[in-house]
């Protein structure tokens, strides 16, 4: 995950408590899903940014998992986000996700 | 009349020495974690000058071979690859000893110092060079000692130049205190210019176009050139332009992240369509700072380093001559500050809303060319097959819109995109490295109509948030000439002609 990125997600958890903050995923992959979940969760596993060693425990989420959906308007979730659930592999990604949040969200 | 795409030329400069000690990913290991493993392993990870000029997408992007042929090749390519030339038929891959002598050759304030048998033998290199000419030659000053080059390294802040991990010259700050002129940034711009520099001569070449004709170069790099009072103040367009010897161009920079190339197409094809320009160049060097951005996970994976070499470019755009695929520059595509940026809204603004103004559907395109990253790259990175989902996203979008059945989307990424080929160069693989073979498609009736697509991410200057891109068609010339159509002061001559011989007729001469 970006540096700069990182440094915000640590300032926006601090600023509002770690437990009130749900970050979600808009990357094309599971594995940088993975990677992603596993930096705001666990810490930056390639040792470059600000969560470097730092375990948020964050809840997050990939937009095109169903929890995500359920929670947005109909018309709009396929206006923004149905042509790219067509071209995903929603499966891979979801998988990912719920094995990145079972093993390190804490909330 | 629409601009035409008279010439197109792309080259490869690999740098294996810069990636260590340029390409941020490398630097700010450096800073962060200098003991780090990637740091010890790197140095044996880098590729040799012989693997990176038989490395197949190297070959595909200087026209070597084409997309089709290296769609045929298994992957990972870095361990496919077979004997091939230093040149194709767009351009070539140069070794970083010449890089080196370039950037010599391309200094004008004395920054660039090499060491004096490294300078003799790299001059050596160039002498059977077909497109070095005299002028260029006589660019090149003589070497210094070692000791002098060891000393503005280690005492006056001068960035070392490095050959096979030795030194072997240095760039000199420019400034005592001005961080827009340090010996990092000089660097930088030096090898962009001089990138740029070797990607138009290869044009000329492959061009055939006289020098003294070239009327405008934009730069479309990624570095901003300029002082403390005028950070990207720029015009690295003209300095590449004094370099080539385009003594009749005038010239400027367009800057716009990886989405830069399009705007600057888009921009020259409409300087020669209006009529202010004839012929425009847009070039653009490569990137010093993207050299081994992903290789960390290259390195991880047992990979060799692949982002080894800079990407470069330059385009001719000249008026309709009735033959050359034209640009249609009154159906472009932008991405406007109200676009959104979901991926569907950024296909909608850059490639339906285009092709909706002409009337047409997504099939009706032959071939896209969005970001043209080399999968062997972005794969083992986690960043997957860039073109492919862009392929992918075009075709969702078509099926959305019912041009397409959606059990035909897997032929729809075969039948109208091609495989990745291009450097991770920022600006490099954004649409441009199909033009070359777009062109050539178009002239030899193989497709009439390809879309170039360029993406740019705006965040990264956090100056905005928004998205940006730009795209264009390019199609098979209409067949008519800007000298071919007949001007009212034509039509006054031609009566008054035939009543002179009507008139004479009649006075019985």
């Amino acid at each position: 995950m970006d540096l700069e990125n990182q440094k915000r997600v640590k300032e926006l958890s601090e600023t509002h408590g770690a437990e009130n903050v749900v970050v979600i995923l808009g990357a094309a992959e599971g594995e940088a899903s993975g990677i992603a979940a596993e930096t705001v969760t666990a810490g930056d596993p390639t040792f470059a940014g600000p969560l470097t060693g730092v375990s948020l425990g964050l809840k997050v989420y990939h937009i095109c998992e169903e929890e995500i959906k359920a929670e947005v308007d109909a018309g709009v979730y396929d206006e923004q986000v149905g042509m790219m659930e067509m071209v995903l592999n929603l499966d891979e990604i979801a998988a990912e996700m719920q094995s990145i949040r079972s093993q390190y969200t804490k909330f | 009349m629409n601009s035409v795409i008279k010439s197109v030329a792309y080259t490869l400069t690999h740098a294996p020495d810069l990636v260590i000690h340029a390409g941020t990913t490398q630097t700010t290991e450096r800073i962060v974690n200098p003991e780090s493993e990637y740091l010890v392993a790197l140095p044996k990870a880098l590729r040799k000058y012989e693997d990176a000029v038989n490395y197949p997408p190297n070959q595909t992007y200087i026209g070597g071979m084409t997309p089709a042929d290296l769609e045929k090749i298994s992957m990972p390519w870095y361990e496919n690859g077979t004997k091939s030339d230093r040149f194709g038929k767009f351009g070539e891959i140069t070794p970083q000893e010449e890089l080196y002598l370039v950037m010599q050759i391309c200094d004008c304030f004395d920054l660039v110092m090499l060491e004096a048998s490294f300078a003799a033998g790299a001059a050596k290199q160039i002498e059977s060079h077909p497109l070095f000419t005299d002028e260029i030659k006589a660019r090149i000053k003589p070497g210094t000692e070692i000791a002098v080059i060891e000393n503005e390294v280690k005492e006056n802040g001068a960035e070392g130049l490095y050959h096979d991990n030795k030194l072997v010259g240095c760039v000199k700050k420019a400034h005592s205190i001005d961080e827009n002129l340090s010996a990092h940034v000089i660097l930088e711009n030096l090898v962009s210019k001089s990138t740029s520099v070797i990607s138009m001569m290869n044009l000329v070449k492959n061009s055939g176009i006289n020098i003294a004709s070239v009327d405008c170069v934009i730069d479309c790099s990624e570095e901003a050139v300029g002082d403390m009072n005028q950070r990207g103040g720029g015009n690295l367009a003209k300095a590449s332009a004094e370099i080539v010897g385009f003594t009749g161009a005038t010239g400027f920079d367009v800057r716009g992240f990886c989405a830069a190339p399009v705007h600057a197409i888009i921009t020259a094809a409409s300087l020669v369509k209006s009529g202010t320009y004839k012929n425009v160049i847009v070039t653009a060097g490569g990137s010093t700072a993207k050299l081994g951005m992903n290789g960390k996970d290259h390195v991880k994976k047992g990979l060799p380093v692949l982002e080894d070499v800079l990407g470069g470019f330059a385009v001719l755009i000249s008026e309709n001559d009735g033959i050359n695929p034209e640009i249609l520059s009154e159906y472009v595509g932008r991405h406007v500050v109200g676009s959104g940026s979901s991926p569907q809204a950024v296909i909608t603004a850059l490639v339906t809303n285009p092709l909706d103004a002409m009337g047409i559907k997504i099939t009706d395109v032959d071939k896209f060319s969005p970001e043209m990253h080399n999968p062997d790259v972005t794969k083992p990175a986690g960043a997957g097959d860039v073109p492919e989902s862009n392929y992918k996203m075009i075709g969702a979008l078509a099926v959305k819109r019912g041009e397409l059945d959606r059990t035909e989307l897997p032929n729809f990424v075969t039948k109208h995109g091609m495989v990745g080929f291009a450097p991770t160069q920022g600006h490099i693989p954004s649409g441009i490295p199909y033009l070359g073979f777009g062109r050539e498609d178009i002239l030899e009736g193989k497709i009439t109509r390809t879309m170039i697509v360029g993406k740019g991410s705006l965040f990264l200057g956090r100056m905005t948030n928004l998205f940006d891109g730009a795209s264009f068609v390019v199609e098979k010339n209409s067949g008519t000439t800007d000298t071919g159509s007949i001007s009212e002061e034509q039509v006054r001559s031609l009566i008054a002609e035939s009543l002179r011989d009507f008139a004479k007729s009649l006075g019985g001469e």
